[in-house]
């Protein structure tokens, strides 16, 4: 392992000169850890996830990680992954699927112990009968809980919302977790080209003193440290403490949109912002829809692209700006649900404008035909052919 | 850490509550009261919500009254009716998810190693049969294969007491309770001896009837966790509730389980054995002396 020299957040994450490396997702995840600083990381194994903490594991067996062991399953691992933050250590683990499902207990419970933990999601179906194929249908499970959630286009999105998210999950107006989410297997095990900042360089050490609440370390006054006490009387002192800190889970979560405009250039990006139809994507439906856009473009059509980088906090202003003038808007996404379109109905006005799809699950690939159809329908447009460009 | 931490800034003593002012001037921090002392000082557990007539909540002062270095202690609860006092003494305190404790346990006490390789900074569980043997089974036993250097308290009530008085898998065969109408269907866990086949190198059972006893216990079961892997204690704490023990009979209660299944057992690996013989000849020991 190469002596890593400590440089400024700012430095690494934004001004850094970068060389371009052919990877898959996996390796773009372990390889924003390798930079990260980070203290422990706790795995545990499940397709499509497993790469991404074998690879953390190397990591640690080189020296860049303190401690890294298997644990005895998901809410196992997640929990301890909360103990270890509370003891004041920079943290990371990941999952796929039902291992989020099954420590979802130990997940949704972070952001109110203000655990700034990384949570790598390499999503993968979670409905039976069993599968192993990527759907990211788990993504709507962690949207309620007052995490930040971040998802992923490619390879080069994983390793700079992955590094970001360090810096991110431990500002002091923000320190609650950052879920970095992206597809199994179409990101995670496919290569792409990644421009990557010096491996010989980090993040500055964890300070756990700033924080908004102390370490569990004995290390500061006063004795009487009642961190994470229940509150649950009842009288309405408690429901009102309950409630602050409820408020305030979701008010850090808001304060992170700032750190991701600085670090992620914010939480959209949008292609032609006059388009008369839009396509609104994350994750690697955004590729699709990127594709799409460009067809249609090809054709002589007025359609656009927001990619939706954050779905927590998610960018209401910014959406419901550029999609004012929207005449249709196309949702394609990799689950049956829709929660993305959800998403956008609930706070864009005349919402009718989003039609119902397309979506593709249980792992399917999605076709750029199925998103150019609906905008054609949108724009009255009579085709049935295939496209050729 | 040291006892910097309960001192009171300078300036601030007039302003500081009396309670913390007691703490600094009488309480345990730095000094190694014998258990017999009971009363004559300042307790770090003042008052607590449990049940009146509750041995699980005599059990748990005790308990902080043994602790060797409270001041560099984390105690780690969950769901259940101990932790209603744990959470209310002058020790850091953290509540997780029901039955997570000994995962929890884990991530801290190694973040505290990484963090203060040269200090002694210990991480003990109490928690509930339930908790450690129902919900937590998977997490309890696998620190134990890992070899976690911390301590683990099991306050066994046979029973949930938190929730309304449900079986466990600790509760006796053939008790009637909630959720087991026809009666327990099962033998009682044999918890002792998954401990130590699990690799706990201090392990103990005791019906809490003799407050030196358990004090001996604890302190044991926490030096050697620091140095050797880890320890477990299954203490008998009579819930008298559920199981409608009238307060004055729960010492009763203890006595009789004591003989009948309770008795006291205790089992070290032998470099355990060894340690305790150096340090405990040396006479009186000072927690700082004691650290290794
Ligand atoms: C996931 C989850 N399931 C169930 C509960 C409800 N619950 C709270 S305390 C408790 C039982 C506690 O029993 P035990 O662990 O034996 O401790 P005791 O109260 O008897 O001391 C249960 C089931 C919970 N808090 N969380
Ligand atoms: S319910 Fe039982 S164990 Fe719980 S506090 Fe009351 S007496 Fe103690």
């Amino acid at each position: 392992m190469p002596e890593q020299k400590v440089v400024d957040t700012d430095y690494l994450l934004l001004e850094a000169p970068r060389e371009r490396k052919f990877i898959t997702g996996a390796q773009a995840m372990a390889e924003a850890v390798k930079r990260a600083n980070v203290d422990m990381a706790i795995a545990y194994p499940i397709t499509p996830q497993s790469e991404v903490m074998h690879l953390v594991g190397d990591l640690w067996a080189q020296g860049y990680l303190k401690d890294y062991y298997r644990a005895e399953e998901e809410y196992g691992a997640f929990s301890a992954i909360a103990g270890a933050a509370r003891g004041g250590a920079r943290v990371f683990t990941a999952t796929s699927g039902p291992g989020l499902l099954r420590g979802l207990e130990a997940i949704v419970s972070w952001p109110g112990h203000r655990v700034p933990a990384v949570l790598g999601v390499l999503t993968r179906v979670v409905n039976a009968p069993l599968s192993i194929q990527p759907d990211n249908i788990e993504i709507s499970y962690l949207l309620n809980c007052g995490a930040v959630v971040l998802h992923a286009e490619n390879q080069q999105d994983v390793f700079d919302f992955t590094l970001a998210a360090f810096a991110i999950a431990e500002m002091v107006d923000v320190y609650i977790p950052v879920a970095v989410a992206t597809e199994g297997f179409f990101v995670t095990h496919a290569k792409g080209y990644v421009d990557l900042p010096p491996e010989d360089m980090k993040l500055p050490d964890k300070n756990p003193y700033k924080s908004p609440v102390p370490p569990t370390d004995c290390e500061i006054p006063p004795a009487r440290i009642q961190r994470d006490a229940p509150v649950q009387k009842s009288n309405f002192m408690s429901y009102l403490i309950h409630a602050v800190w409820q408020q305030e889970i979701w008010s850090s979560n808001a304060r992170a949109m700032k750190y991701i405009y600085k670090y992620l250039k914010g939480p959209i990006e949008v292609i032609n912002p006059d388009a008369e139809v839009f396509v609104v994507a994350s994750g690697c439906a955004a590729a699709q829809a990127r594709e799409a856009v460009r067809y249609s473009q090809l054709e002589g059509l007025n359609v656009g692209l927001v990619k939706v980088k954050s779905i927590r906090p998610f960018p209401e202003k910014e959406i419901r700006e550029v999609l004012k003038n929207a005449k249709g808007i196309v949702i394609p996404e990799h689950n049956i649900v829709g929660w993305l379109a959800r998403e956008v109905r609930s706070v864009i006005p005349n919402n009718d404008r989003v039609v119902n799809g397309p979506r593709v699950y249980g792992g399917m690939t999605l076709p750029t035909e199925l998103i150019l159809d609906e905008i054609y329908k949108i724009l009255g447009i009579k085709k049935d052919r295939k496209v050729l460009v | 850490m040291g006892l910097e931490y309960v001192r009171i800034t300078t300036g601030f003593e007039d302003y500081m509550p009396k309670d913390y002012v007691d703490l600094v001037k009488y309480g345990q921090f730095g000094k190694e009261y014998d258990i017999q002392e009971l009363g004559t000082f300042k307790e770090l557990l003042e008052e607590h919500p449990m049940c009146a007539g509750c041995f699980m909540a005599y059990f748990v002062r005790v308990f902080y009254a043994s602790l060797p270095n409270p001041e560099d202690t984390i105690v780690i609860g969950t769901a259940g009716c101990a932790r209603l006092a744990l959470s209310q003494a002058a020790v850091p305190f953290i509540y997780g998810n029901y039955g997570d404790t000994n995962a929890v346990a884990s991530g801290l006490k190694r973040a505290l190693k990484i963090r203060f390789p040269d200090k002694e900074k210990d991480v003990v569980v109490v928690a509930g049969d339930g908790g450690l043997m129902d919900i937590g089974f998977g997490m309890t036993m696998h620190s134990w294969f890992r070899r976690e250097n911390f301590t683990t308290i099991m306050v066994d009530n046979e029973v949930y007491g938190n929730t309304g008085g449900q079986e466990s898998g600790m509760t006796r065969k053939g008790i009637q309770l909630k959720m087991a109408p026809k009666g327990k269907k099962f033998d009682k866990i044999n918890v002792v001896e998954l401990a130590k086949a699990a690799g706990c190198v201090y392990v103990a059972r005791i019906s809490p009837t003799n407050p030196k006893r358990i004090a001996k216990t604890i302190k044991r079961a926490i030096l050697a966790a620091r140095h050797f892997g880890p320890t477990f204690i299954h203490a008998y704490t009579s819930c008298n509730i559920e199981y409608s023990i009238p307060t004055e009979k729960v010492l009763e209660d203890a006595r009789k389980r004591e003989k009948e299944d309770f008795a006291f057992y205790e089992y070290m690996t032998d470099e355990v054995k060894e340690y305790f013989e150096q340090i405990e000849n040396k006479g009186k020991q000072q927690p700082s002396e004691v650290k290794a």
